[in-house]
């Protein structure tokens, strides 16, 4: 059984599991080398352009850091001394960090270990940045409405104030072909181009400069690593390991500084463009996106020589995979339990059209979809594109990794992506090379400053705030659904100022020389992407718990509106109240208080007495009607079941979220569009936000993604898949996230594998954009948590990405595990 | 598509019930009354009342062929992108000939592939109304020997028996044989090597044992009846190899355990 189950068709090289297993030989640890570097470059260049001093930082970090070659590895380049260590960036912002030295070692999510020394370290640097971060700036430069908002936690922008924007795939194509030698010499025409006098001149040649100067720390960085394989093979005694390290020394004297010649060179050059656009930068879902179209040529020819054959390419992108895997970010605490799981969100996609609407799959295709299966980690993201002509078997090899309950892929479908891009503004060509980042976000690659991820909007508070407000003008539903609208655009409206500030906090303080160098077209417009150097630019913020909306907008219309069995005064107080199912002792006391002051501050034993068994009646009372207005919403149709008046409510109020985000554009002259996923985000935000009404309770999660709330999809995968097709996905041209769990059962055999495949490409036919699989039964999940010890290599699908369950804090824990799990009937 | 007819449930998302994904249109009323019916709900032909975790509810409904069909197709996608289709299951079906006949003949005209899964107890008349429109037939056959049959079933079996010829006989569907295997009825070798041969002569494509279980219960007792079966445990994955290798030897016939 075990063996017809298994994803993976090529035995996998011993080296593997032995670099995979020392990875998760001990907790991540924080290293400081970074920021002091930085700190110290810094301090040196006060006065000077901010973009050139970024790259001067850039070029001294790279020729400071302790660099390492570990045991075994065949690709190179780490961030930091320990496996999974991270680096940390003052220059975002700072002080969450020093507040939370002592409690980042032991908080529930993504903990990681910090020495005395190395707090100390940070200690003495970190005044240097008071006041010069991202954060100061953008605080400064938001509106105290949009402040406001965010106090009241109706949306978060959270992540690009603390940190960098990443989100990115850049042009690693570039690099494989022409070297970082070759950007170098594209930087250096552009500027021996400028004519001095123009009026933009300083400007221009300063980011020119920059990026020259941090291209050339790149190259830099590899001799290093070169210089220290070489002196390592001297000292080795092993003959094997000696010839593996020579091998490195030689390939990384030629890459990234020239074009790849061999596949070999092209895996190297690849990971270093990946590895230092996260050192230059803390954003994270920096997105390897095409990769089995930009390294094939490098593949094919190598085969077709003899370099490679397919078992040394596939230990080689093994390889890969696993350093993949080495890198990380600590996040606040907060944040971290929006992104649980160390999740870096390297996006990495397969398959589909090329630019020509040909299909695209290649031999590297499945050589992919191999590696996740031979490594089982977190990343990278593999996700997979379908359209009508994806071959078969491409499906079914994905399916089959699905089944080994990974939770990768994730599926996407051209048949709307591509479309909903174009309407975005993108040529048919641009569109079809689409690539994922990060969760479910579609970019065209390496011409893209995206801002994916720009803040978490919980379409559920503006609900609250419609009960909040004066409920005697909500005279028909519609009046109740405009004020629902109303609520919710005003806002968008905040939430946009929010991310535009922090949008112009980043192209003030943070441009980034090293990323522009690798994203068209800035070195042609003299601009960083922060600046607007992109072709194309956006501003993603994903709005969650359309689901939660939707069935409490159909609650409110047919139990207030329509059927009159409750007045909205009485809905109003049942949320205030959580329903009246668990009045606090401070509501006890205070009606006993209330009904001792009503007789008149009477101190004699029976009134008081009398006044605690009225009290209690009340209570009692309030309880009985709270259940009964639980029951009659229990009652009623759930997004999720294929009822059109539901989903139909549901589609009209994700659109409402859509509709007022595009009218808005950004300082990089591009425009918002909306996303609807969670990341994790709406199991901590879903415990900032009271009962809302649809039964949910107050602080329990809201429902992820455009999935229906967990528990209410009572018909089945295809009467729930049904409702989410019914969105308009083209819309949230961000990208939607649609949850699936499925019991092994379900996939069992070759005919499962099949239906499996059908029902994503149905889902697909219907027009739907995403799709990821959990498959894992609820048993192995509560046994996992029972004994984590024996589950460390579980891995789950939490939102746009997989992570370990064993990482993930309880309460997300327990949202996955409360998921629907569809068996087999 | 205005005849009307029984049913007591629509399972969509059904993956065993013949190829593909399937939706299974549950008909009300059998003329049989096995001891170990997992669906004690089906049995009557009129609505009833059961007992659900302690609430009532009324198990049956009259609903058009249209009504059926707009949720039937709303899994259209899944069933052409699968090889999928519609499952007429009960029950026994073939007891509302017209009804099952008139929804297998609008699933046919939709597109979809069509299954019926049935006892065959019933006139032939009906079995004649259905087969037309029939893609694949899963036939229950429980027992060769017709006194055992009808002390276990409630019937005797060559109705049933002289049905199942004339469904091979047809050409017009490909058979499948199921055979509910329950101990103490027809788990030994050689009840199951002839039941075997008897759907080899059929020309079935494939014979399916089925393991007992327990599931239905609970029903009987929402039903206010006593469960015939008592405590009777599942026959264990040693039984049931045993059992498929016996079918297989007996007849050289296609056997798998499970739907």
């Amino acid at each position: 059984m075990s063996i017809h189950n298994s994803a993976s068709d090529m035995p996998i090289s011993p080296r593997i599991p032995k670099l995979a297993a020392a990875l998760f030989a001990k907790p991540p640890e924080i290293e400081p080398a970074r920021a002091v570097l930085l700190t110290e470059s810094f301090r040196a260049t006060e006065g000077e352009l901010t973009v050139v001093r970024k790259a001067k930082a850039f070029a001294r970090i790279l020729r400071g850091i302790p660099i390492v070659i570990h045991e075994s590895e065949l690709i190179v380049g780490s961030s930091t001394l320990a496996p999974r260590g991270c680096q940390t960036y003052p220059e975002f912002s700072f002080e969450w960090l020093e507040a939370e030295f002592d409690t980042v070692a032991s908080r529930s999510a993504d903990p990681f270990y910090i020495s005395e020394e190395t707090k100390a370290a940070l200690r003495a640097i970190h005044p240097y940045w008071k006041g010069r971060g991202t954060s100061d700036l953008a605080f400064s430069l938001m509106s105290p409405e949009a402040r406001r908002a965010i106090d009241g936690n109706f949306f978060t922008p959270g992540n690009y104030f603390y940190n960098g924007v990443g989100h990115v795939c850049a042009r690693y194509d570039k690099v494989l072909a022409i070297g970082f030698g070759g950007i170098i010499r594209e930087a250096a025409e552009e500027l021996s181009r400028l004519r001095q006098g123009a009026r933009d001149y300083a400007r221009r040649a300063g980011f020119l400069k920059a990026v020259i100067l941090s291209c050339q720390a790149a190259v830099d960085y590899a001799a290093r690593y070169s210089s220290l394989a070489r002196e390592m093979a001297a000292k080795h005694d092993d003959p094997v390991r000696k010839t593996e390290l020579l091998e490195i020394a030689a390939v990384c004297s030629r890459v990234p500084e020239r074009g790849a010649r061999s596949f070999r060179d092209a895996c190297q050059s690849f990971w270093f463009v990946q590895q230092l656009i996260q050192l230059e930068s803390s954003g994270h879902s920096i997105s390897p996106g095409r990769f089995d179209q930009y390294m094939y040529p490098y593949y094919i020819k190598d085969l077709a020589s003899g370099a490679v054959t397919p078992e040394t390419a596939q230990e080689l992108i093994d390889c890969v995979w696993v350093k993949l895997n080495d890198l990380n970010k600590c996040r606040d605490a907060a944040s971290a339990e929006g992104f649980a799981g160390y999740s870096l969100f390297q996006n990495l996609i397969v398959g589909g059209q090329d630019e020509d609407g040909r299909d695209a799959a290649n031999d590297l295709s499945y050589m992919c979809i191999e590696a996740s299966a031979h490594v089982r980690l977190p990343q990278p993201s593999l996700s997979v594109r379908v359209w009508n002509g994806s071959p078969g078997e491409l499906l079914i090899k994905a399916a089959r990794l699905t089944r080994s309950g990974v939770g990768l892929p994730a599926y996407y479908n051209d048949e709307v992506i591509i479309p909903a891009l174009m309407n975005r503004g993108l040529p048919l060509a641009d569109a079809r090379d689409y690539c994922v980042i990060g969760c479910v976000e579609p970019q065209k690659p390496g011409k893209t400053e995206g801002w994916h991820d720009a803040a978490f909007f919980n379409l559920c508070r503006p609900l609250e705030e419609v009960f909040g407000g004066d409920l005697s003008a909500l005279v028909t539903y519609d009046d109740f659904y405009a004020e629902y609208r109303r609520l919710t655009e005003y806002y968008i409206e905040l939430l946009v100022n929010a991310d535009n500030a922090i949008d112009a906090a980043h192209a003030e303080r943070a441009p980034l020389p090293f990323l522009s160098a690798l994203v068209d077209d800035c070195v042609a417009r003299g601009r960083t992407v922060q600046e607007g150097g992109a072709v194309y630019n956006f501003t993603g913020p994903q709005g969650f718990g359309v689901a939660n909306v939707a069935d409490s907008l159909l609650a409110v219309k047919k139990l207030v509106y329509e059927q009159k069995r409750v007045t909205l005064e009485e809905y109003r107080d049942a949320l205030a109240a959580d329903y009246w199912r668990n009045p606090s002792a401070g509501d006890i006391a205070k009606r006993v208080a209330e009904e001792i002051a009503a007789r008149g501050a009477n101190t004699d034993p029976d009134a008081i007495a009398a006044a605690v068994i009225k009290a209690a009646r009340v209570g009692a009372e309030q309880k009985a009607q709270g259940d009964r207005l639980l029951a009659m919403i229990a009652e009623l149709p759930k997004y999720g079941n294929d009822e059109p008046e539901v989903d139909e409510i549901a589609r009209a109020a994700a659109n409402i979220y859509a509709r007022a985000l595009e009218r808005y554009e950004n300082p990089r002259g591009g425009r918002f569009q909306a996303g609807l996923y969670p990341v994790s985000a709406n199991v901590p935000l879903g415990a900032q936000t009271g009962a809302t009404p649809d039964g949910r309770l107050a602080g329990t999660p809201v429902a992820d993604g455009v999935s229906p709330a967990a528990g209410r999809d009572v018909n089945g995968p295809t009467a729930a898949a049904n409702s989410v097709s019914k969105l308009d996905h083209a819309i949230a041209s961000n990208g939607t996230l649609y949850n699936i769990k499925f019991h092994p059962s379900v996939l069992e055999g070759e005919s499962g594998l099949w239906n499996f495949v059908a029902f994503v490409r149905a889902y697909f036919d219907r027009k739907g954009s995403h799709m990821q699989f959990n498959v894992v039964s609820r048993e192995t999940l509560l046994d996992a948590q029972r004994n984590p010890g024996a589950y460390k290599s579980l891995v789950v699908r939490v939102a746009g990405y997989s992570a370990l369950f064993t990482s993930l804090s309880r309460a997300l824990q327990d949202d996955i595990i409360n998921r629907t799990s569809y068996q087999s009937l | 598509m205005s005849e009307t007819g029984v049913i007591f449930d629509i399972q969509r998302f059904s993956l065993h019930d013949g190829p593909g994904i399937r939706t299974i249109v549950f008909l009300k009323g059998c003329g049989m009354r096995c001891r170990w019916c997992c669906n004690p709900e089906s049995q009557r032909r009129e609505p009833e009342t059961m007992s659900v975790d302690g609430r009532p509810r009324t198990v049956g409904r009259r609903v058009s062929v249209a009504e059926t069909m707009d949720v039937v197709l709303r899994d259209a996608a899944y069933y052409r992108r699968s090889g999928g289709g519609l499952t007429l299951s009960g029950g026994e079906c073939l007891l509302q000939p017209e009804f099952a006949a008139a929804l297998l003949a609008a699933a046919k005209s939709a597109g979809l592939n069509t299954a019926v899964e049935s006892a065959a107890f019933a006139d032939t008349a009906a079995v004649d109304a259905v087969l037309p429109y029939t893609d694949r037939f899963l036939l229950d056959i429980k027992h060769m020997d017709s006194a055992k049959h009808k002390a276990f079933c409630g019937q005797p079996n060559e109705r049933i028996h002289g049905n199942a010829q004339r469904i091979a006989e047809s050409g017009d569907t490909e058979l499948t044989a199921r055979v509910p295997v329950i101990p103490g009825f027809n788990d030994t070798a050689p009840e199951i090597a002839a039941i075997a041969a008897f759907a080899k002569r059929l020309g079935a494509a494939e014979i399916c044992l089925l393991p007992y279980h327990g599931y239905g219960a609970g029903k009987y007792a929402g039903l206010g009846r006593e469960y015939p079966m008592g405590s009777v445990r599942p026959p264990d994955g040693g039984t049931m190899a045993r059992l498929a290798e016996a079918a297989r030897g007996a007849a050289g016939v296609r056997c798998r355990i499970g739907g």
